[in-house]
């Protein structure tokens, strides 16, 4: 697999995998944009309204059976939160030239329908349709009220929002239901084209094709794309120490069976010059898969809880650990998590525990390899922090990892915020 | 082993069967890093009542997935899952009404993987105090699932629909019919349903289909034995048991999922023809580009929350549709209507023709998902097809075959709904 990269048009680079195991390609672009309270849920609102219709395709219906022509290709409005930039726009897949009867020029044609939804919107009097807008703003706020129906991303949204009041990460992807009942036609167009002029651009491929032919079909679907003053200083400040001396405890009741448990942490000095390979093994060896601390003890050695584990945010210097318990295990969960914690930041690490993690990390880093969407996804991470490796390279880096290095990465971690959800359910059956 | 090619989508499949009866599936991935195998028995939470040997068994609810929570128990007091995760591998496993999964990838060291795949799924291990510390784990987890609005819309619409099926209970049984469950029961359905005669072995990824052959051969017992009788009590009939049936949960917005019964589900090739066309005819009417789809998401009646699949287990047929709507009757009734237009009138032969072009890109997509493949299989075997055979059973299928799959099967009368309301109005 050969990866390159170029700018193609002022602050728009396009990253490309050349391979010819898969049988479907993969092309995305997303617009980069500060994650702000503001702006966010008009910037997670425009790649939705986009996707409505376009001057040559005036709805979905007519969409849609473009797409069918182009053999059930997808072309899907995202939005993602990457530390504290927001990152909007389009991916695509599409069968790869191989398997059709008649499918030349596959590519050309999902890229200029990809650019022609990012640039060709259908308009009236030079604004997004208002009930474009009106019928994805719903949909958004639908979106944002759903939060609360899966319990485990709600009570991590909490948390997040709960530990970080004064930074931008605080904000979600989707923004808040205030900010998205505000947005109207007229200023969502003004965003629309301020998102166009003054966003970096990340645009990545993968699949079959050359970087020149790529290239070419990219360089014709954006061709008008505005650019103006960019905004190259686009970042995610990392806080080193916690808000407050100590923890601070925060628990919504909800009527719900199962508690959840949401403990957030600054991981603190490593992320002054962070070693990124210490610092996923150190997250493995805690909380994440079967043989981690969480796991091994506070699952199946106390029973206190059908899951428990561990996620880092290496772009924002922070990890979580959720957890779902009974609501009279709530002290003792605390505790044993602690716990854990510390035996990891003491070193109290036994050569199996490293070996399965490190294990683990590799097998995840190379079965990235053989997916086109999880490609997209770390490379997008890499740009951004502006690394060069691949995942091949990282999980070389990862079997170096010594104990020490993982005690080196966990020493400054500092618990910041304990969200409890708390169940009432039980109460009101008794 | 016998080897096929399919040459237009560029896959091949080799297939054998062991002397113990167990049929063994190799897709080779080359190019690959990863590799996935799944050891899958004919055995799910539905498969509560069966006869053995002229004797007749009747099982809790929830044995199925008590025993895959069992199951990676090792005699030495080890587990498998703790094995296979200091191997490397991304070990896990899955219980549905109709099968029990367990599976790994990885991308070191196959062989020595998939050797602790084949013993412990093979090899039961339960202990009192280990069976009774399982039940607070399951019994957490239950309490999970009837949180979940998803789970509750469901379940609540398999009440509406059968009348004694076992689908009418959640796979992993309820907190009280988990407390039935003793080692013992968990010794006697393992021995009937984890037979190699009973199960399948599916790798895909980029590894030697004879090793893959060789190594179950040797792990195993090489003995067949009798197939268990499965019995899900006499035909369900088409008309449900209720039509209507609502509750609140905690959540921001209404759901609904309505039904129908299909009728019984054919074996063999029929089954597999029957499961396409009733594909493609639900992607014509209720897909993402669907006439009846797109007007409804215009409307506001939908979101991308919608689904809609027609399934099969123990011995019934059966089509689901639902996501979130703000007015789920008016959803529904929208939706029945749409049917009605095309029982009356047939399908729009460009429209059924786009939406063939858009499942083959669809179908083909799908196989680069390892598991699902690996999946789908074992489900095809024990339902006596290949998952491979149906890009060329789909060429067959015609706008006249999906119309008429409509004018039998979707009748509004037929139909049953399921509703869960927030606990609050909106805006109260």
């Amino acid at each position: 697999m050969r990866r390159t990269r170029k700018e193609i048009l002022p602050g728009a680079y396009l990253t490309c995998l050349r391979t010819d195991k898969f049988k479907t390609g993969l092309l995305s672009v997303s617009l980069l944009t500060r994650l702000s309270r503001e702006t966010a849920a008009q910037n997670a609102l425009i790649p939705s309204v986009l996707r409505r219709g376009t001057v040559r395709s005036p709805d979905l219906d007519a969409l849609a059976a473009r797409l069918d022509g182009l053999y059930g290709a997808r072309l899907e409005p995202v939005a993602r939160k990457k530390g504290e930039i927001q990152c909007v726009g389009f991916w695509a897949d599409f069968v790869d030239e191989k398997y059709l009867p008649d499918g030349q020029g596959l590519l050309e044609d999902v890229a200029a329908l990809l650019g022609e939804v990012l640039l060709e919107p259908r308009t009236r009097g030079g604004l997004l349709l208002s009930a474009y807008v009106d019928s994805e703003k719903e949909k958004l706020l639908e979106d944002i009220r759903a939060r609360i129906n899966d319990k485990i991303s709600y009570s991590r949204y909490r948390l997040t929002e709960l530990m970080c009041p004064a930074e931008d990460y605080a904000v979600d992807v989707l923004g808040t239901e205030e900010e998205a009942e505000a947005i109207g036609y007229v200023a969502l167009t003004r965003r629309y084209h301020e998102l166009l002029a003054s966003s970096p651009v990340e645009i990545f491929y993968c699949g079959s094709a050359s970087p020149d032919r790529v290239e070419r079909a990219v360089r014709d679907a954006l061709a008008t794309l505005p650019r103006g003053e960019l905004d190259m200083d686009l970042g995610t400040d990392i806080r080193m120490n916690t808000v407050e001396d100590g923890p601070r405890y925060f628990t919504d009741d909800m009527d719900v069976n199962q508690g959840k448990l949401a403990i957030g942490y600054r991981l603190g000095d490593a992320m002054e010059d962070p070693d990124m390979a210490a610092l996923r093994v150190m997250n493995a060896v805690f909380g994440a898969g079967v043989s981690s601390k969480l796991f091994m003890n506070v699952r199946e050695k106390l029973s206190l809880c059908y899951f428990a584990s561990s996620a880092l945010d290496l772009m924002k210097g922070v990890m979580a650990v959720i957890s779902g318990i009974e609501v009279k295990d709530y002290d003792q969960a605390l505790v044993e998590i602690g716990r854990q914690l510390r035996a990891v930041q003491e070193g109290d690490i036994t050569d199996e525990e490293l070996a399965a993690a490190k294990l683990g990390l590799v097998n995840d880093l190379l079965s990235a390899g053989d997916s086109a969407g999880a490609l997209e996804s770390f490379w997008l991470e890499q740009n951004l922090l502006g690394l060069e490796y691949g995942p091949d390279e990282l999980a070389a880096l990862v079997e170096d990892v010594t104990k020490e290095d993982v005690v080196r990465a966990a020493a400054g971690i500092a618990c910041d915020a304990v969200y409890f959800l708390r169940g009432t359910g039980e109460d009101e059956d008794a | 082993m016998r080897k096929t090619d399919y040459a237009a989508i560029g896959e091949t499949l080799y297939e054998s069967r062991l002397p113990n009866g167990l049929p063994v599936f190799v897709v080779p991935k080359p190019g690959y890093c990863k590799s996935f195998a799944c050891f899958v028995t004919n055995y799910g939470g539905a498969d509560r009542r069966f006869t053995l040997n002229g004797e007749r068994k009747d099982t809790p609810a929830g044995v199925a997935h008590y025993l895959e929570h069992k199951m990676f128990d090792t005699p030495d007091g080890g587990n498998a899952l703790m094995i296979l995760d200091a191997a490397g591998a991304n070990a896990n496993a899955f219980t549905s009404e109709t099968m029990t999964a367990y599976y790994f990838s990885c991308t070191q060291r196959f062989e020595e993987d998939l050797r602790t795949l084949l013993r412990f799924v093979s090899v039961p291990y339960y202990t009192q105090q280990s069976v009774d510390k399982e039940r607070g784990i399951i019994g957490q987890e239950l309490r999970m699932y009837e949180d979940d609005p998803d789970n509750a819309v469901y379940m609540e619409l398999m009440r509406l629909l059968f009348a004694h099926s076992p689908l009418r209970d959640d796979v992993g049984g309820t907190v009280e019919s988990i407390q039935l469950i003793t080692p013992q029961v968990l010794y006697d359905c393992h021995k009937v349903f984890y037979h190699p005669s009973n199960m399948a072995l599916c790798v895909v990824g980029d590894v030697d289909p004879e090793l893959v052959e060789r190594t179950a051969a040797e792990e195993l017992t090489a003995e067949a034995a009798p197939l268990p009788g499965r019995d899900y009590g006499p035909a369900e009939g088409l008309d449900p048991v209720g039509k209507r049936n609502q509750r609140r949960m905690e959540v921001s917005a209404p759901l609904f999922m309505a039904g129908l019964k299909l009728g019984e589900d054919r074996h063999g090739p029929a089954g597999h023809r029957e499961r396409l066309t009733a594909g493609l005819a639900l992607k014509c009417l209720y897909g993402r580009s669907s006439p009846a789809y797109l007007d409804l998401y215009g409307r506001g009646l939908l979101n991308g929350t919608f689904g809609c699949s027609a399934d099969y287990a123990a011995g019934e047929g059966f089509v689901v549709f639902g996501g979130e709507s703000k007015d789920p009757d008016a959803a529904a009734d929208a939706l029945l209507a749409a049917a009605e237009k095309v029982a009356a009138e047939g399908f729009d032969p460009a429209l059924f023709q786009r939406q063939k072009k858009a499942s083959y890109g669809s179908s083909l997509r799908a196989l680069g998902d390892f598991r699902n493949l690996g999946v789908s299989l074992a489900e095809s075997c024990f339902a006596g097809y290949r998952t491979l055979d149906g890009f060329e059973i789909m060429n067959a299928i015609t706008c006249e075959d999906a119309s008429a799959w409509v004018r039998e099967h979707i009748r509004p009368e037929r139909t049953a709904l399921s509703v869960v309301l927030p606990r609050r109005e909106a805006g109260a």
